[in-house]
């Protein structure tokens, strides 16, 4: 049997998830249940939106600095303005979608550094936060909360959200022409312009979608801790680039994987639960993240180096 | 004069300059000496932190060491507490600090190589470990530095901070090395094209090696200083120089693609930078203006940079 390599790039990612599982469940049998598996992947959902987000940036070959940021910007307005005149606040989010849009044009047009422009707008965006929610407070619309809180029959919310979001984004990243063409700037910029494609317009969309996913991460987070705070989300940044990465994509030539990235989340957030029933110190909690990010990267490296065997062999 | 306009880092020193002189304008030049005296002082910290940054983009794309805050933390924390307050274990501590600095960038590299993971997921891993032992070393205390190191680092000779002086040694030592000595030549042509420079027979592995490790060590030194300036190491001590040491790199004129670094600008950008917010600081804006402002400055500094790069080819 030959496995495609979009298979291969999966496998690393689907088994380090499942063995972290089987760890948790090893550790902590009640954790087998409806609610156990409720509370474990409940904060994956804004990890994976924002995973997916990411991914979106780095398939044209750029790098979002301002995920974290961005994301607890949308958090505050989501608890302010989206909660008490709802069409105010959805005209802000769209304008911040357009703002992304307009990011890539620039970047694109100017040739400029993807990571510092983010980071300027890291600024920005915090300064914006900080500007409609000085104090930690709000409350999240009802509909989100009613939607993350929502207990659906057979399979707990957070499980549905995660497939739904890895089947939509795979359809429509690694399905659609749109999808392919975004990956095509990634991949080789000058080929797809010289097929006649717009690059402005894909590198604008790229930035409106992503930014589009970022916001989804920002609602649901605040459907899940039912208020904001300026500062809520910042870690999202490194943990949106280390689930794309964990989940088998790539920084440049557009090679990405819409599935791999949400189990890149997942597997990321279970970790700490991992952690916390193996009742390491919280002191090592995030260095164990990280050394479950080498491992897996070490994994994906000697699967690499057997595949090229075989290929030779 | 033309020569000095050609020249890539005179923008940065030209923007601080106008900052400085906005700031003395509304204050009436009744704080000019201990304003500048604290621009020098925290310029000093970014130029440290900035050089390292600065040699590690220099090699091209997609190096850039995001351990750097780690680093700092932990080497502060562990300098400190083996010194105890004690002045006669002053040179120890030092040297501890260096230790941490050359043990994270040996581990930096070793990542790098043997995993062959982009520098960013293998800096941004190993950052996750150095804070977990930063944290574990820490556990709350708050030990004070020895009064002579104190002292040292926040005192003045002839009117000039201790620490900028020695930034400006560090810096003339980058100077030479960059662009005085074999090794310089050969991390700007990595820079520039690293086929070409193995081609050439250039040492790739060894050259890259060295600067990773100099970069681990200048933030583990800056940590030191900045622990023993600000009496005493704090957890979230570096978290600022994460976003700075990338900024004033960029900022003072040296390439994001590699290959071309200037080591005057670092420091133009570092004053810039600190000079800005203190200006705002004295508009009397709010934390969330200021933050708003920082990043729009950001953008359009690199936005004019870019302008000048076109006109010149």
């Amino acid at each position: 049997m030959k496995l495609s390599t979009d298979t291969l790039r999966l496998i690393v990612p689907v088994v380090s998830l499942l063995v972290l599982l089987a760890g948790v469940f090893y550790l902590q049998p009640r954790a087998m249940s409806y609610n156990g598996l409720n509370l474990l992947f409940n904060l994956a959902v804004p990890i994976a939106l924002a995973t997916v987000a990411q991914m979106l940036i780095m398939a044209v070959n750029d790098l979002d600095l301002s995920m974290g940021t961005f994301v607890s910007f949308v958090a505050c307005v989501a608890a302010t303005y989206l909660h008490d005149t709802p069409l105010l606040g959805a005209l802000i989010l769209l304008a911040a979608i357009a703002v992304y849009a307009a990011l890539g044009v620039i970047i694109y047009l100017r040739d400029l550094p993807s990571i510092v422009v983010t980071l300027g707008m890291s600024f920005v965006w915090a300064g914006l936060a900080v500007l409609i929610l000085p104090a930690p407070g709000g409350t999240a619309p009802e509909w989100a909360r009613a939607v993350m809180i929502s207990k659906p029959p057979l399979l707990p919310m957070a499980i549905i959200a995660s497939a739904l979001l890895a089947i939509f984004a795979h359809l429509l990243i690694m399905r659609s022409s749109f999808g392919v063409l975004i990956r095509g700037v990634g991949g080789n910029q000058r080929s797809v312009q010289r097929a006649g494609w717009s690059i402005l317009m894909a590198r604008a969309s790229a930035y409106a979608l992503a930014a589009t996913f970022a916001v989804a991460a920002g609602i649901c987070l605040v459907g899940l801790t039912t208020s904001a705070d300026a500062n809520i989300a910042l870690r999202y940044t490194l943990l949106s680039i280390a689930g794309v990465i964990l989940g088998g994509g790539e920084f440049t030539g557009g090679r990405i994987s819409p599935i791999g990235a949400v189990i890149g989340a997942l597997t990321l957030t279970l970790a700490g639960s991992f952690l916390s029933f193996l009742r390491i110190s919280p002191d090592w909690q995030i260095g164990a993240q990280g050394a479950i990010l080498i491992i897996v990267l070490a994994l994906r490296l000697l699967l690499n180096r057997l595949e090229s065997k075989g290929g030779a062999a | 004069m033309k020569t000095l306009l050609s020249k890539p880092w005179i923008w940065s020193f030209v923007a601080a300059l106008s900052v400085w002189l906005a700031t003395i304008g509304v204050t009436g030049g009744a704080s000019t000496v201990g304003l500048s005296q604290a621009a020098l002082t925290f310029a000093a910290f970014s130029v440290l932190v900035g050089i390292g940054q600065m040699f590690v983009i220099t090699l091209g794309p997609g190096n850039i060491d995001l351990s750097v805050p780690a680093t700092m933390t932990l080497s502060g924390t562990v300098a400190l507490k083996y010194m105890d307050g004690a002045n006669s274990l002053i040179l120890h501590g030092l040297l501890i600090a260096i230790a941490v600095g050359i043990a994270v960038g040996v581990l930096n590299y070793a990542l790098i190589k043997a995993l062959r993971i982009p520098p960013i997921i293998a800096t941004l891993s190993m950052s996750f470990i150095v804070q977990s032992a930063a944290i574990w070393t820490n556990r709350g205390l708050r030990i004070k530095p020895p009064q002579v190191l104190a002292d040292f680092t926040t005192q003045t000779s002839f009117g000039i901070p201790n620490i900028a002086l020695l930034a400006l040694l560090i810096s003339v030592i980058a100077w030479v090395l960059l662009h005085r000595t074999p090794y310089g030549r050969w991390i700007a042509a990595i820079g520039q094209s690293l086929p070409a420079a193995r081609m050439a027979g250039i040492a790739v592995d060894g050259n890259r090696f060295v600067t990773y490790l100099l970069c681990a060590i200048l933030a583990a030194v800056c940590g030191y200083l900045l622990a023993c300036f600000s009496g005493g190491a704090a957890l979230n001590m570096g978290t600022e120089y994460l976003l700075m040491s990338i900024a004033v790199v960029v900022i003072g004129g040296t390439a994001v693609a590699g290959g071309d670094s200037n080591v005057p600008g670092i420091w133009g950008a570092s004053l810039f930078m600190f000079l800005v917010v203190s200006m705002l600081n004295t508009y009397g804006l709010g934390a969330g203006v200021r933050l708003i402002m920082t990043g729009a400055i950001i953008i359009t500094v690199i936005l004019l940079a870019s302008g000048r790069k076109a006109a010149t080819r």
